[in-house]
């Protein structure tokens, strides 16, 4: 094993949750590592989802993501963002947002409003924060302006002619073309991400533009699998844009995805500069106690490393996080084997149909916490004082249902972040 | 309104309508095959793939042990190509019945199966996961089968003969007149449109669901329903069938398909048919029943499970349902006062061929038809649109012919495009419609560890490219095709399959919002007494 690393506060987890917490930290001052491996994230499309239905059963779904807090609040006082401040919630955001924008990526919203995003499925899904590259097809959607969607052939999984047909009832005037990508062997399986990083080539944009250009003369947008660019992304859309001579937008692809890989490299390049040690080789394997003082040992097989934090951000996430573990009977956190709030027994975990509006149950389990984000023991005294857990892996709350991810993430690393500092 | 005509009409599209209808188009009958969802869609398709040697059943039911020895050893010639003849094993471990276990070999001898004793090395040798608790084995020539190949092969010879198939049409109700059923009503419950058949004879082969077609005509069927549940595995764990040597009972047998393994069953009495789908109590039994005779199917990963409802006869009968007879009842409705319909039900897979012979004889002397049934000589064609459901194929077929054009589209099972396109084509000749629902009928799409998450959207977003499904009618498919397959998902979710759901949720739901404006469908729960 090699030396033992000291710090202030070690985050654990490398999804969201994990990076804007380290954000947080280093913003404030505070000494940090992160430890995780940052592979769940090209899971996301992306969006910066706030608040986009409540109550799930009923399919609700909410313009104003503000008012629609107050109503999730109210009714479900256990959910996380309920032990958040409510004007932190936008901070955090805003924080994050802010962060990503040095860093080339930039996020619109809609004067404190929801948007509907289009998807590569040709649904509309609700959310907060835009990736800019997606931002143009707001106002074309709203004006129902003529429009081009390109495909690329060997680009499994997503169809222009799908997202047109989808559409129409909403976006009548949109046409469908496909390209073959160029200088990429169009006979082969092709993935977005070598894609978007041959489009840092200035004579690959050129390429590009040239053959989309002829198929877009009558049409006033064109829509993009989303592959323009890494970091790069605003560079790639404007000189394609110009040479067009016509607004882009991209639309979010299935995983892997671009939008999702670029908000991980933006983490993994900026926060090294904000002074966060970053360790995103290796899992936290154990963590145990020294007195006061977290001892986190690094890898799973041999430990290469191990280190010493005076405070600890569990941001773990769920099951595909590792932040839990199920068996046939029960529901775990592995770590540091922590009360698990859960429903009964497994016939409960799961609705019998996949869609139930009301979502399963099990999506609900998680850690339970006190208002200064310290998970609770069987008794619901904090199990330590100096361990906060944010994110996903917190109870009474379904992310993926509500639509919420991106912003509980944010919001609650900003709570814990805050009631660790409070606390030192 | 649309009126069709026909020799004989066949209500139900699992394999005894399928066997029905080829034994018929080989004497000349002009046949339609009425099916009110998809082949295979009750017990055909939900059941282990077993072409049983007959030992099973040795000890309670000589007569279906006899039938299974002649019919397994008659298919295993007539159509090779949908059956892996990977022989059996029956094995007992400490505290299983010792006279049980003395009794086997005389019991097979007397049924004319050969069951050789092998020793526990032996066992071993062949299957190193037996249980170390292993105290006697025997080797019978049971084999595995494709249920889903079998049965489209017997169709598609029906139809190269000139009869039909007539998916997603449901029986609505006969018209009688002096002692004939005149027409059968039927719905399309794609179109929603009412049509007729009229045909001289009426075959009812709907196997659970005989008794609720034979009522529409006024003829009382007395059936019991038996749910059985079976899991799939991960990976093959075992070269041949292995049986516990022991009465019926539940998860005795484990049987390989390809690439995968099939454990089960249980046996539930359920009163109605609307709850066929396996619950995690079942599944958790059938483990550790099943972990009994296998430590390794504890820890093993399973991809899904499924039910299927048995047909048994006779209401009457107390006790277990096991012992309720396995052989097929033919009934003619004569005596009910119908002149020209017949039910056939009961039976098992590898007897589909002896009851459909059976079934055609009646239905032949009924025509004045003399012609002889063929199916007993003459081999099943192996047809091109019925090779998909092989677990193991298409991967070794498309390492071996790789053309770099046909994207793969289920990486899982190793589905390409080609593959997808020729199963789109022999679902248009069938007046089918080629959604993902249908293809997963017909291929290994969604039965890999994904769970069907990439595949689905995939093969979704090929459709709507080629043409097959236009406006929202991909997005409903999808849907349909999820749901489906999470029936058989739901009662596994642990350890790494319970990730997998996750990040489909994560995906469908999360980040393309499929579910909202979805409506809650009625509750159910987990019912059936075991």
């Amino acid at each position: 094993m090699n030396d033992e690393i000291n710090c202030d506060l070690a985050v654990v987890g490398a999804g969201m949750t994990g990076m804007a917490a380290s954000l947080f930290a280093a913003n404030r001052g505070v000494d940090t590592v992160q430890i995780g491996v940052a592979s769940q994230i090209i899971f996301s499309s992306g969006l910066l989802d706030l608040l986009g239905v409540h109550p799930v059963e009923e399919g609700n779904t909410w313009d104003d993501p503000f008012l629609a807090l107050d109503q999730l609040i109210a009714d479900l006082p256990d959910h996380p963002y309920a032990r958040v401040e409510k004007s932190h919630i936008l901070k955090a955001f805003q924080e994050v947002t802010g962060f990503l924008a040095e860093g080339g990526l930039v996020y619109q919203v809609n004067e404190g409003r929801n948007t509907h995003v289009i998807t590569s499925l040709g649904t509309l899904k609700p959310t907060y924060g835009v990736p800019r590259t997606m931002w143009n097809s707001v106002k074309a959607l709203e004006e129902k302006r003529p429009g081009l969607i390109i495909d690329i052939k060997g680009l499994r999984g997503f169809s222009a002619l799908q997202i047109t047909e989808t559409l129409k009832p909403v976006w009548p005037g949109l046409r469908h073309a496909r390209i073959l990508f160029p200088d990429m062997q169009s006979t082969q399986e092709l993935y977005t991400e070598p894609m978007a990083r041959s489009l840092a080539v200035p004579e690959n944009r050129k390429k590009l533009a040239d053959l989309i250009r002829p198929l877009a003369k009558d049409v006033g947008i064109v829509g993009l699998p989303a592959i323009l660019g890494m970091q790069d992304s605003h560079d790639v859309q404007q000189h394609l844009e110009e040479m067009i001579g016509l607004p882009l937008f991209e639309i979010p692809t299935m995983p892997p995805s671009i939008p999702g890989l670029r908000i991980r490299e933006t983490f993994e390049m900026k926060l090294p500069e904000k002074g966060v040690r970053l360790q995103y080789q290796n899992r936290v394997s154990q963590i145990s106690r020294d007195k006061d003082a977290f001892l986190l040992e690094i890898g799973s097989n041999s430990p290469v490393s191990r280190v010493r934090a005076r405070g600890v951000i569990l941001a773990t996430g769920r099951f595909l996080g590792k932040g839990l573990y199920a068996d046939r009977k029960l529901i775990r956190e592995p770590l540091l084997n922590l009360p698990v709030y859960q429903p009964g027994i497994r016939p409960d975990w799961h609705r019998f149909d996949f869609m139930d509006p009301r979502g399963h149950l099990i999506n609900r389990a998680g850690l339970e916490i006190d208002d200064r984000f310290r998970p609770l023991d069987n008794s619901g005294k904090p199990v330590f004082d100096n361990l906060f857990a944010a994110g996903s892996i917190l109870a009474h709350q379904d992310w993926m249902r509500m639509k919420c991810g991106s912003g509980m993430a944010m919001a609650t690393a900003y709570a814990a972040v805050n009631a660790f500092i409070e606390r030192d | 309104m649309n009126n069709l005509q026909t020799q004989v009409l066949i209500i139900g599209g699992g394999i005894t309508g399928a066997g029905i209808a080829r034994d018929l188009s080989l004497r000349g009958i002009n046949c339609i095959l009425a099916e009110r969802y998809d082949v295979n869609a009750g017990a055909s398709g939900a059941n282990h793939g077993l072409l049983h040697s007959g030992a099973r059943y040795v000890s309670n039911d000589a007569t279906a042990a006899e039938e299974c020895r002649q019919e397994g050893a008659l298919l295993k010639k007539l159509a090779p190509d949908c059956i892996d003849d990977t022989g059996g094993l029956f094995v007992a471990i400490q505290g299983d019945d010792d006279n049980f276990v003395a009794d086997f070999p005389g019991l097979c001898a007397r049924s004319g199966i050969e069951a050789r004793s092998v020793s526990l090395e032996e066992a071993r040798e062949m299957e190193p996961v037996l249980s170390d608790k292993l105290v006697a084995a025997y080797q019978v020539p049971d084999a595995s089968v494709d249920p889903f190949k079998l049965t489209l092969e017997n169709i598609l010879q029906a139809r190269s003969l000139g009869s039909t198939l007539l998916r997603h049409s449901e029986v609505l109700g006969f018209e009688i007149d002096q002692r004939r059923i005149v027409r059968t009503r039927l719905k399309n419950l794609l179109t929603n449109e009412d049509f007729f058949v009229e045909a001289e004879q009426v075959v009812n082969a709907s196997g659970a669901w005989a008794k609720s077609v034979a009522a529409l005509a006024g003829c009382p069927v007395d059936l019991l329903y038996s749910k059985g549940s079976l899991l799939v595995t991960h990976n093959r764990i075992t070269q041949k069938v292995i049986n516990r040597l022991r009465p019926s009972s539940n998860a005795d047998i484990l049987v390989p398909g390809g690439t995968v393994s099939i454990l089960g069953t249980t046996s539930i009495r359920i009163e109605n048919l609307d709850a066929i789908y396996p619950t995690v109590k079942e599944i958790d039994f059938i483990l550790e029943e099943g972990s009994a005779m296998i430590p390794a199917l504890e820890k093993t990963r399973y991809i899904r499970a499924y039910s299927g409802v048995r047909p048994l006869l006779g209401s009457t009968t107390a006790g277990d349902d096991r012992s309720v007879s396995r052989g097929f009842a033919l009934l003619d409705h004569q005596e009910n006062g119908l002149d020209n319909l017949a039910t056939v039900t009961g039976g098992k897979l590898t007897t589909y061929r002896l009851m459909a012979e059976k079934a055609a004889d009646l239905i032949c002397s009924r025509l004045g038809i003399s012609t002889p049934c063929l199916t007993r000589t003459e081999p099943l064609p192996s047809g091109a649109g019925a090779k998909w459901t092989k677990p193991g194929l298409t991967p070794k077929l498309w390492a071996k012919h790789h053309d770099p054009d046909d994207l793969l589209l289920c990486e899982c099972e190793m589905v390409p495009k080609s593959v997808v396109d020729s199963l789109i084509s022999s679902i248009h000749q069938q007046n089918g419609t080629p959604d993902l629902k249908a293809l997963g009928v017909r291929s290994r799409i969604g039965k890999g560890a994904c769970q069907g998450t990439f595949c689905a959207l995939r093969t979704s977003a090929y459709l709507y490219d080629v043409g097959e499904v236009s406006r929202d009618e991909g997005l409903n498919g999808i849907r349909a095709f999820i749901s489906e397959r999470w029936r058989g998902i739901r009662p596994l979710l642990w350890e790494t399959p319970l990730i997998q759901a996750e990040l489909q949720e994560a995906i469908y739901c999360g980040m393309f919002g499929l579910e909202i404006g979805q409506k809650t469908e009625p509750q159910r729960s987990e019912v059936g007494k075991q």
